[in-house]
């Protein structure tokens, strides 16, 4: 988009960064969506994601509409999920994080980034809509999202971390270079989230998506420490300590489960590590940067004091070649973070959610036993007053039978809907890794293929000058 | 022409046909002695070098010989060059600076602690690895001890040394005792007299324009180069740096590839394999920047400073002549020990003046030199950036294109080959 293009040149100037500020978006893959979901009649549950409250479907028009309630999506036909996955074909939406913009003044500034969403797509009531955010804005976002979806075994991406140290520098009004890099970071963290977030199909239609994409006022974020990442983070490791201190272990059935668990566990471990090398090759390349820099004005020292002349030229031209290339290797370091780093980044945090939705089978599980547990005890309650004669206390206990016999019906029902939506969501998830990744391959290649060609331009430009000595 | 590193039982060899040492040029011009190291042996700490001599000189017993030397032996020949009064008009060639095997050592050292604890595979890769840093230390120290020999052998002077003689073709060790505490600490002492007297070379009042001329440039230059050659060193060091770290993430990459049994694993395995290719490229970027640039510089260094040398040795003989005509006037005055006094102004002229006439040369010879030196190894260094640049593109090209080619439908976009 063009205001991605008009910031990113401005941060160009501040910032040299190059190539990967102004092209395009990271991640401006196509999301494409089901054709199908035109055609997809009024009352079916694909279109109202959210409203229903008990277990038949309601119809519902088609506007985005304001929800509070916990969302009871485990009503899914299985026929909708493999449409899903065939037919992420023809629609397209588009998003932009840009034009990062500081209101107010010392402690209480904050940073508002415009929001355009570029869509074919009939849910949204615009093809172009354009909104200013700001950083709690999307993390209240995330909170919501999380707390409707992830018990259900959705993976909802999460929402780019706090930072105090990098936000007191911006609000103390310090224009250095890291504070520029900082909301740099920052506006690339957020823009990835939100395209993360509408490829994923259900996350896509629910209003509180379209909300935030669309409505030019928002109500703000409240309480946003218990909205930040760390602390939806808090929320999922308080679930797995949960499940870890469960005294009955889970009779896993599914080797799948346990199998997958295994393996990403494994791959939090790797993910790290392979981040760890790459955060290490963005300092050494920045440090390869500087060296070159000093080099060069030391080479351009060396040419002025050279008293023979041919070489005195020479070195000052190879001085101007190194600075060249200096910035060069700021480009790549630029490359090296904002695709390779930044991805590992995003996948380590994503592998995070990953594994709160096992925990959250989990906790569905020991929820079911637990009502399998005072179904028992109500049995038996029921049974002891058989003999008791007290027909008020013996009909209370019938339908606390009854009560509780529906609420083994519905935890197992949540238990077999959860397992489901995570395999699906174990699927789609490495599929979507797949091409994440290749995506960010092939981009960095691009980078270094653009860096080589200049390379190349700047030393061929000053062969004849080294075979000018004379 | 390639050169080969090999191991055999704890010792490394070093065989290297005629590579062009570009530091320092057109020193085999001349075919009556021609002087090469066309092989070295690392055995643990010590570094032997064949120094091998063609000539058709009759002072020489035979016209093709070899001798193994180490480095020790050098430097005895430099130091005894150094003493030699009658050089005192030259510039002598800076002594080679000792092998450092320390980084591959220490490397060696980790493999051999380590190998159980490592797959055949990284076992392997390390050793690869191992040969390669060998294989640049040899290189380095092979031209810079090969360059003394040869700036020895094609100055019409020096090549008539008899030491330099007895160095080149005496089969046996020269048995050359190291130096006694007395010894280093007088060397000490003379280095530290040699820098004060950088006051004396700037404070002497110099009669000479050619020689006003150059000791401001070589004073000022000397500093200059001694930083630049810090600075490209640095800018080596960090290449390596990022090389390393290309290495670690193919690693990673792999060992991510080895835990996974979905369609990713294939994928990880490719970008391992390039990283791994970036690895090779920006090492050889690297090795190749210190050969032609950091060396070429490190050298030039030394070489300002036997110039330097050669100032202050002509300034202590323009001060002792200075001195010899106030003895001498004082000797008039006194009508005392006048004839001594005239012999000795005599010969403080004639030691200054002969040191002033050789010294013009040497620096007049010098300066081209150096334009040659640096014109060449800039040439060949804008060449192989050049070269490695090209490389580099193609095969992130090739990758690129095989990458793309994967993509079927409209999921992600196809790269921009046509921009390439």
């Amino acid at each position: 988009s063009n205001d991605a293009e008009n910031t990113a040149a401005h941060h160009r100037n501040t910032l040299q960064f190059n190539t990967y500020s102004h092209r395009k978006q990271l991640f401006s893959v196509c999301v494409t969506l089901s054709e199908a979901t035109e055609e997809v009649s009024l009352d079916s549950p694909e279109r109202q994601p959210i409203l229903s409250d008990g277990p038949s479907p309601v119809i519902t028009p088609v506007t985005p509409v304001m929800i509070s309630s916990r969302a009871d999506v485990f009503d899914r036909s299985p026929d909708q999920d493999e449409d899903e996955e065939e037919n992420r074909d023809t629609f397209d939406i588009q998003i932009s994080v840009s034009d990062p913009e500081k209101v107010g003044d010392g402690m209480n500034a904050y940073m508002v980034y415009k929001v355009l969403t570029k869509t074919s797509l009939s849910i949204f009531s615009r093809d172009e809509v354009c909104v200013k955010r700001r950083f709690s804005d999307f993390l209240g976002l995330h909170s919501k999202l999380a707390s409707k979806y992830m018990h259900m075994g959705y993976i909802v991406p999460p929402a780019p971390e706090k930072s105090i140290v990098g936000m007191t520098k911006v609000k103390v009004g310090k224009e250095d270079l890291s504070s520029v890099e900082f909301v740099e970071k920052r506006r690339s963290a957020l823009e990835r989230y939100l395209l993360r977030t509408v490829k994923h199909p259900a996350l896509l239609k629910d209003p509180d998506v379209l909300q935030f994409l669309e409505s030019s006022e928002l109500p703000r974020a409240v309480s946003t420490q218990a909205l930040s990442g760390a602390g939806i983070l808090r929320m999922v490791n308080k679930a797995a300590d949960a499940v870890n201190k469960m005294t009955i272990k889970m009779n896993e059935s599914d080797a799948w489960f346990e199998e997958k668990q295994q393996q990403f566990e494994n791959l939090d471990v790797q993910l790290r590590k392979l981040h760890a090398s790459v955060e290490s090759l963005v300092c050494h390349r920045k440090e390869l940067s500087v060296n070159t820099a000093s080099f060069a004005k030391s080479a351009a020292m060396l040419g002025n004091s050279e008293d023979h002349t041919a070489l005195s030229r020479a070195l000052s031209q190879l001085a101007e070649v190194e600075e060249k290339i200096d910035q060069l290797h700021q480009d790549q370091a630029c490359a090296d973070f904002y695709l390779i780093s930044e991805l590992l980044g995003d996948y380590v945090r994503l592998i995070t959610a990953v594994k709160g939705v096992f925990d959250q089978r989990m906790k569905t599980w020991a929820k079911c036993q637990d009502a399998q547990v005072m179904l028992q005890r109500k049995r038996e309650a029921e049974a002891k007053l058989q003999h008791a004669n007290k027909p008020d206390k013996l009909q209370q206990a019938k339908d606390e039978i009854r009560e509780w016999e529906g609420k083994v019906q519905q935890g197992e029902r949540d238990f077999e809907q959860i397992s489901k939506n995570i395999r699906r969501e174990v699927g789609r998830f490495e599929k979507d890794r797949v091409k994440d990744f290749r995506v960010v391959i092939i981009k960095y290649l691009e980078s270094l293929v653009h860096t080589q060609q200049q390379m190349i331009k700047y030393w061929e430009a000053f062969l004849p000058e080294a075979k000018a000595i004379a | 022409p390639h050169p080969r590193c090999f191991q055999e039982s704890g010792s490394w060899f070093l065989t290297t046909t005629p590579l062009v040492r570009s530091v320092s040029v057109d020193l085999n011009n001349d075919a009556s002695l021609v002087i090469d190291i066309p092989d070295a042996l690392c055995e643990r700490d010590k570094v032997k070098f064949t120094v091998h001599t063609k000539t058709t000189l009759s002072s020489f017993q035979k016209p093709e010989f070899s001798v193994p030397r180490q480095h020790e032996e050098f430097i005895w020949l430099h130091d005894t060059i150094v003493e030699t009064e009658e050089y005192a008009g030259l510039i002598i060639p800076p002594a080679p600076p000792k092998p450092d095997f320390e980084g591959p050592r220490e490397k060696m050292h980790k493999l051999g602690e380590g190998e159980s604890s490592m797959t055949k595979e990284e076992y392997a890769k390390m050793k690869q690895e191992l040969e390669a840093e060998y294989l640049a230390v040899f290189k380095k120290t092979v031209q810079v001890h090969e360059v003394f020999l040869q700036r020895l052998s094609s100055h019409p002077i020096f090549r008539k040394d008899r030491n330099f003689q007895i160095f080149l073709e005496y089969d046996q060790d020269l048995s050359v005792r190291r130096k006694n505490a007395k010894e280093m600490f007088g060397g000490f002492f003379k280095n530290m007299v040699k820098s004060a007297d950088e006051v004396l070379i700037s404070g002497v009042k110099e009669v000479d324009e050619f020689f006003e001329q150059e000791k401001t440039f070589l004073l000022d230059y000397s500093s200059k180069i001694k930083d630049a050659s810090a600075k490209a060193e640095k800018m080596t060091r960090s290449h390596k740096n990022v090389a390393d770290d290309y290495n670690h993430i193919s690693g990673a990459l792999n060992s991510t590839a080895a835990d996974n049994n979905t369609a990713f694993k294939k994928h990880l395995e490719k970008y391992a394999e390039v990283f791994e290719k970036l690895r090779k490229l920006e090492d050889r970027v690297a090795s190749d920047q210190e050969l032609k640039l950091t060396e070429l510089l490190r050298y030039y260094t030394r070489d300002i400073q036997a110039a330097k040398d050669l100032l202050y040795r002509r300034a202590r003989a323009l001060a002792d002549n200075e001195n010899s005509n106030k003895a001498l006037d004082k000797a008039r005055l006194k009508g005392k020990d006048i004839a001594q006094a005239e012999e000795n102004q005599k010969q403080c002229l004639q030691k200054f003046d002969k040191l002033s006439e050789s010294g013009k040369k040497e620096l007049t010879s010098f300066k081209a030199r150096r334009v040659v030196a640096f014109r060449k190894n800039l040439i060949e260094m804008t060449e192989l950036e050049i070269k490695h640049a090209k490389v580099r593109r193609l095969k992130c090209c090739v990758y690129h294109y095989m990458f793309t080619r994967q993509c079927s439908g409209s999921h992600g976009k196809p790269g921009n080959m046509r921009e390439f």
